[in-house]
C-alpha cells in the first residue's frame, strides 16, 4: 500500500512540467544518462563526457588543479561576504578587522578562512605546477596552456599580496612596505633603478608612485590594493581560468600516455 | 633551543610554510617512486612481445598497458565521467572544506596592531611566499634580486615548453627519459625557492643577520663588514695592487660576466657536438642559448651564495650606475 502511493507520488513528480523542464534525464544507469548527467549541467559539463582511467588516479594528479579552482571558488565565496563589512580607508579598514573579530557574526571564522585558504592556494598552485612539470603534460600540444597556467600563477602570487594590505595592520602594512619598495629599483622606471636618475625619474613619478597612488604607503595605496585585489584581479584570474579550462578541454583533457 | 624554532613555526603565518615543506617532501617522494616504477615497468616490457590487440604505433603506445596493475591491463583507456570522476572531485572538495574548517576555528589570521610608519619592526619581512626574493637582497643589488630575477623566473617558465624539444615523457611519470629537465627543476624549485623561503623565515633575524635554526635573535650581534668586490679580490690574491682600481673593476666584471655566460654556452655547446648527441640537433641555436641563458641565469644565486660565504665578495662589476 505504501509503496504503492510512494510509486504514485514519485510519478506525479517526475512527470510533471515543472520538474522535467528542470531534470531532463531519467536515473537509469545507461550510457546515454551518464554522458546526458555531464551535457546535460552548466557546471559539469566542464568535464568531457568520458576520462582516461589512470587521470582518476591521486597518484597521477594529485587532485591539485582542482583543489586550486575550489579554493579559487572558496576565495571568492569568503570574499564577498568580506566585502559587506570592509572600508578601504585609513580610518576605517583595521577597525573592521576588529569589528570582524568581535561583532559580525561568524567574522572571525570568515577572515580565518579567507586567509587560510589563500595560503593554501598559493601552495597547491606550486603543486599543481610541480605535478605538471613531472609527468611533462607541458609539452606539445598543451605547450600555451602552461603559459596561461604560469598567467595564474603570477595571478595568485599578486592576489595574495595585495590581500596582505588590507588588514592595515603592521604586518601588512611593512611587508607591502618591503615588497612595493623593490620597485623604486626597478631598471629605467624606478628611481632608485639603474638610469632611473639619469632619466629624469623621481620618487613621485615613478612605477611606485603609480602602484602606490603615493610616495608612501597610505590611503590611496590601500585603495588601489583594494580595487586589485576585489575587481581587477579577480576578473582577470575568471578570464585566464576560462581559456585554462578549455584548452584543458581542447588540448585533449589530462594528459596521459595514451 | 627547540623554544625558538617552534616560536617562528607556530606563528600562525608561518604554519603554511610548515604544512608546505611537508607537502613538498610528500609529492617528492611520491613524484619520483612513480617515475622510477614507470621506468622500471618500461624497461621490463621493452623485452615483452606486443600485447594482444595492443596498437603497435611507436613504444608509448605499447608500453602504457604494463603501466596498470595485472588486472586492470587490456580495460576500456576511458571510462564515464559521470560518475567516477564526479564522484571523486565531490569527495575530494568535502575534504578540503573540512580541513579549511578544522584549520580556521582554531587558529586565527595574524592581526598585529593598527599600521605606524614611524615603527618600523626588525626585521621586517615580505609575505612568506616572497621572502625567497628578500632573500637574494642579501646577495644582489634590489634591481637585480626584486625586479630582474623575478621576471627571469616568470618568463624562464613560461619558455619551457618550447625549448623542452623532448618528445618522450609526455603524460607519464618518468625520469629516466628526462633527467636533465626534471634535475633542473627540482632544483629551482626545491633548493632555490623552499629552502630560500625557509632560510628567509627562519633564519634570517634583525637586520637580516642570519641566524642558525635556534639561535637566539640578537639584536646588537656585530657582524664585520669585510666584503669585498671581485676585482679587490683578485688584487689581494695575486699581489697587482693596480687591479683594485675602478677601471679594473669595471674592465674585469665585463670580461667576467662575458666569459661566465660565454664559456657556460660554448663549453656544453662543443662537448655536445663532440658527442654527436641528437639534442644540439633537435634544440637548434635560439633554443640552446635561451635554454643556456635561462639556465647560467639561475646558476648565479648559488654561485654567488658560495662566492659570498666563502669568499666574502660583495659585486662582480661595479659601475658608476649599477652593480651586479
Amino acid at each position: 500500500m505504501l509503496t504503492e502511493q510512494r510509486e504514485k507520488i514519485k510519478e506525479i513528480v517526475t512527470e510533471s512540467q515543472v520538474y522535467k523542464s528542470i531534470f531532463r534525464r531519467g536515473f537509469e544507469d545507461t550510457t546515454k544518462n551518464r554522458v546526458l548527467a555531464i551535457f546535460g549541467n552548466v557546471f559539469l559539463h566542464l568535464h568531457p563526457p568520458y576520462v582516461k582511467r589512470h587521470a582518476l588516479k591521486f597518484t597521477h594528479s594529485w587532485c591539485m588543479g582542482g583543489i586550486t579552482f575550489l579554493l579559487f571558488l572558496v576565495l571568492c565565496f569568503t570574499g564577498v561576504f568580506l566585502c559587506f563589512y570592509y572600508h578601504p580607508d585609513k580610518i576605517n579598514a583595521y577597525r573592521d578587522m576588529k569589528y570582524f573579530e568581535y561583532d559580525v557574526p561568524f567574522g572571525v571564522v570568515l577572515r580565518n578562512m579567507h586567509r587560510w585558504a589563500a595560503h593554501l592556494m598559493v601552495i597547491t598552485v606550486w603543486l599543481h605546477m610541480t605535478r605538471v612539470f613531472m609527468t611533462g603534460s607541458y609539452k606539445p600540444p598543451r605547450e600555451f596552456n602552461w603559459v596561461v597556467g604560469v598567467f595564474l600563477l603570477v595571478l595568485t602570487l599578486l592576489l595574495s599580496f595585495t590581500g596582505y594590505l588590507l588588514t592595515d595592520d603592521q604586518l601588512g602594512f611593512w611587508a607591502v612596505t618591503v615588497g612595493t619598495n623593490m620597485a623604486r629599483a626597478t631598471p629605467l622606471l624606478g628611481h632608485e633603478g639603474p638610469f632611473g636618475e639619469q632619466l629624469g625619474v623621481t620618487a613621485y613619478n615613478d612605477i611606485r608612485f603609480a602602484l602606490l597612488g603615493g610616495s608612501v604607503v597610505g590611503g590611496n595605496a590601500l585603495l588601489r590594493a583594494y580595487v586589485w585585489h576585489c575587481v581587477a584581479m579577480p576578473v582577470t584570474a575568471i578570464l585566464f581560468l576560462a581559456v585554462h579550462f578549455w584548452r584543458t578541454r581542447k588540448d585533449g583533457g589530462t594528459a596521459g600516455p595514451l | 633551543m627547540w623554544h625558538n624554532i617552534f616560536k617562528i613555526a607556530s606563528k600562525p603565518d608561518n604554519i603554511p610554510i610548515v604544512g608546505m615543506l611537508l607537502l613538498v617532501f610528500f609529492f617528492w617522494f611520491l613524484s619520483f617512486w612513480a617515475a622510477f616504477k614507470n621506468d622500471r615497468i618500461r624497461r621490463a616490457a621493452a623485452g615483452k612481445p606486443r600485447p594482444e590487440g595492443g596498437k603497435s604505433k611507436g613504444d608509448v603506445v605499447d608500453v602504457i598497458d604494463f603501466m596498470y596493475p595485472e588486472e586492470e591491463q587490456g580495460l576500456p583507456k576511458k571510462v564515464s565521467c559521470w560518475p567516477h570522476l564526479v564522484k571523486l572531485e565531490f569527495i575530494c572538495a568535502i575534504a578540503v572544506m573540512a580541513l579549511l574548517m578544522f584549520w580556521s576555528i582554531p587558529i586565527d589570521a595574524p592581526l598585529e596592531e593598527p599600521s605606524d610608519s614611524t615603527l618600523t619592526p626588525n626585521p621586517s619581512k615580505a609575505p612568506w611566499y616572497f621572502l625567497g626574493l628578500q632573500d637574494m637582497l642579501v646577495y644582489f643589488d634590489p634591481w637585480i634580486a626584486g625586479v630582474l630575477l623575478p621576471t627571469f623566473i616568470i618568463v624562464g617558465l613560461m619558455v619551457i615548453p618550447y625549448v623542452d624539444v623532448n618528445p618522450k615523457g609526455n603524460g607519464y611519470y618518468t625520469f629516466a627519459e628526462r633527467p636533465f629537465a626534471i634535475l633542473v627543476y627540482w632544483f629551482g624549485f626545491f633548493v632555490l625557492w623552499v629552502l630560500e623561503i625557509v632560510i628567509g623565515t627562519f633564519c634570517r633575524g634583525p637586520g637580516w643577520m642570519f641566524f642558525w635554526p635556534g639561535q637566539e635573535w640578537d639584536p646588537h650581534r656585530v657582524v664585520a663588514e669585510v666584503n669585498i668586490n671581485w676585482n679587490e679580490f683578485l688584487a689581494n690574491i695575486s699581489g697587482i695592487t693596480a687591479l683594485k682600481s675602478e677601471t679594473a673593476g669595471l674592465l674585469l666584471g665585463i670580461v667576467t660576466i662575458l666569459a661566465y655566460f660565454g664559456l657556460g654556452m660554448a663549453v656544453p655547446y662543443l662537448w655536445l657536438r663532440r658527442q654527436e648527441s641528437s639534442i644540439i640537433y633537435r634544440l637548434g641555436l635560439i633554443r640552446y642559448c635561451v635554454v643556456g641563458f635561462f639556465f647560467w641565469t639561475m646558476m648565479t644565486l648559488p654561485i654567488k651564495i658560495v662566492l659570498r660565504l666563502m669568499f666574502s665578495i660583495k659585486y662582480i662589476l661595479v659601475t658608476p650606475w649599477f652593480n651586479i
